[in-house]
């Protein structure tokens, strides 16, 4: 057994005992369980809000992406910190709202702002969904750091089994509290770790970073901007637009938002938050010192770059440290993630379409039995492959940023848009996903003809666009009768 | 209204000014210039809402909130 192994074990079973004991002391009621009272001050929504962006995405899909893609990585720091300004005017009303109506979960908020329950149903399902893939990257990149950390002494599909009953054991024992103890460990760590590899790495290997940039554009001219087709200009604009406006679209992300105990920590972190990204600056310097001293990487295995690059230069007991940052990484966003898709299933679902009247009790005790099963249908899909860490959070964008103009348009005073214009608006844009991804198409397939720019569009913000217009019209159409000014036209 | 403005200039930096740095030379601190150009950005960002933070009157209201959670 190698010492890399042992302490990622040691790590491991460190945030279990964590778990427990922040969950000793507390009742754990439904509201407890999913979102902590709302006793949370500022330096827990900090670190609860910082602590979910830092995911396996972002330790080995963005060193990853950098590796396999170059340029395209860019967008990784770009779209948080544009919407953390979003954030400034949106969280707060949200809040307002959440709390005057004692909201739990996200499809709550939409199930009472157009007083629609079948609204809310279809908000939690979109959620659902669009979890999955978030939760396979998260055992993908717990997968690689067992298999890695054991030296290849356990297989890939142990790792990920071992993976995905460590981070459902986790679920299981604790709720919203217990992460956020293990977000100062897991973000400690990360940080750490990142910074010391993202500055070591490149110094080593090439003596510097504009030495390591010159090398890298002499042999691989162009890799270092964006391209003219492809990962191009345009996929960057139309990418970071779209992650920027979904990335509070997310169940639990906007599920923390209610853990707040005051309005003005969403403003305060608008400013600080955005400097937390630079760190992904030095997750980008490893993938790029990867880039020439890993050859042959390819397709969803441009993933293992980081690892395989310190695997050439540390000893086991620091591959160790490095793989406990990184399952923490894993540990605490995919427990939160399969916590939200319980809960999703179990409240907004169940009891919000089919069992009205289900108590409190029976909607946790579902929940809790959802958690395996989810975990379960995760693994199915980790297992099939194929993906990259990337890719698997960009088709997860993709379905939930359909809910932002339902949502942000629900904040207005006078909201125009009708249940009916919502509704119509997130089926448009997710049916377009889901049959792209289940297609594998893309624009380019559809409109041979468009000019070169527009068929590199995320079909995410495309799927979007259709579903504005969608959500005008139906709303247009659905406008209540006692309207003073109708532009509405009857059909 | 002139906060919501500046807060406005990131997206139009990044979104829009990509297309006209995406160059590797010069190198502004060792990385890529259009690398560079984002986190300049992100930079700006964090000071933009720094200022529209301070400059915004509804955070001089209400009252200061004290304790830290226990946990």
């Amino acid at each position: 057994m190698s010492s890399a192994l042992l302490i990622i074990a040691a790590v491991t079973l460190v945030a279990l005992w964590l778990g427990v004991r922040a969950r000793r002391g507390h009742d754990m009621n439904l509201e407890q369980w999913s979102v902590g009272g709302r006793s949370f001050g500022t330096a827990f929504v900090f670190l609860l809000m910082a602590g979910e962006i830092y995911t396996t995405f972002t330790f080995l899909g963005g060193s990853g992406f950098a590796y396999g893609k170059g340029a395209a990585a860019y967008y990784i720091l770009s779209y948080g910190t544009l919407a953390y300004i979003l954030s400034y005017w949106m969280l707060p009303p949200i809040w307002r709202y959440a709390k005057a109506h004692r909201l739990v979960s996200q499809p709550h908020f939409l199930a009472s702002k157009y007083a629609s329950p079948s609204l809310g149903v279809l908000v939690a399902i979109v959620d659902v969904v669009a979890l999955v893939p978030y939760l396979v990257l998260q055992f993908k990149g717990l997968g690689i750091i067992v298999t890695t950390a054991s030296y290849g002494a356990i297989s890939p599909t142990a790792a990920i089994w071992i993976g995905a009953i460590v981070v459902t054991a986790y679920v299981t024992i604790s709720g919203v509290r217990g992460s956020a103890w293990n977000s100062v460990m897991k973000d400690t760590m990360i940080l750490a770790v990142v910074i010391f590899l993202g500055l070591y790495l490149p110094i080593h290997f090439y003596g510097g970073f504009s030495s390591m940039f010159h090398a890298i554009d002499s042999a691989k001219p162009g890799f270092l901007t964006f391209p003219a087709k492809g990962s191009s200009v345009t996929w960057f604009q139309s990418t970071v637009l779209l992650t920027a406006l979904g990335f509070f679209m997310w169940p639990h992300t906007f599920g923390s938002i209610y853990t707040a105990r005051d309005e003005r920590i969403f403003r305060r972190n608008a400013a600080v938050l955005p400097l937390y990204q630079l760190i992904l600056l030095f997750v980008f310097f490893v993938g790029f010192a990867a880039t020439l001293k890993v050859p042959g990487l390819k397709g969803s295995n441009i993933d293992l770059s980081l690892f395989h690059l310190s695997l050439q230069t540390f000893d086991p007991w620091f591959i160790g440290v490095i793989g406990a940052a990184g399952v923490l990484t894993a540990l605490v966003p995919g427990s939160m993630i399969l916590n939200a898709a319980a809960t999703l299933l179990a409240n907004d679902v169940y009891r919000g379409g089919v069992a009205r009247q289900a108590a409190d009790s029976t909607v946790t005790q579902l929940a809790r039995v959802l958690v395996p099963i989810i975990a379960l249908v995760a693994v199915f899909f980790t297992l099939r492959g194929g993906e990259t860490i990337v890719a698997l959070l960009l088709m997860g964008y993709s379905f939930v940023t359909q809910l932002f103009p339902a949502i942000v348009t629900s904040l207005a005073t006078r909201n125009w848009v009708t249940k009916q214009g919502a509704f119509a608006g997130i089926v448009a844009g997710v049916a377009v996903v889901a049959y792209t991804t289940l297609t594998h198409a893309s624009i380019g397939q559809w409109f041979p003809s468009l000019p070169e720019k527009l068929k590199d569009l995320n079909i995410g913000l495309v799927a979007l666009a259709l579903n504005i217009v969608v959500l005008v019209v139906v709303s247009a159409v659905t406008q209540p009768r006692a309207a003073g000014h109708s532009h509405a036209r009857t059909l | 209204m002139v906060l919501r403005l500046l807060a406005v200039l990131p997206f139009i930096g990044i979104l829009l000014g990509v297309p006209f740095v995406n160059r590797v030379e010069p190198l502004v601190l060792g990385m890529p210039l259009v690398l560079a150009w984002i986190v300049l950005w992100v930079i700006l960002s964090a000071i933009i809402m720094a200022i529209v933070y301070r400059f915004d009157p509804v955070n001089r209201t209400g009252a200061r909130s004290t304790e830290e959670a226990r946990s």
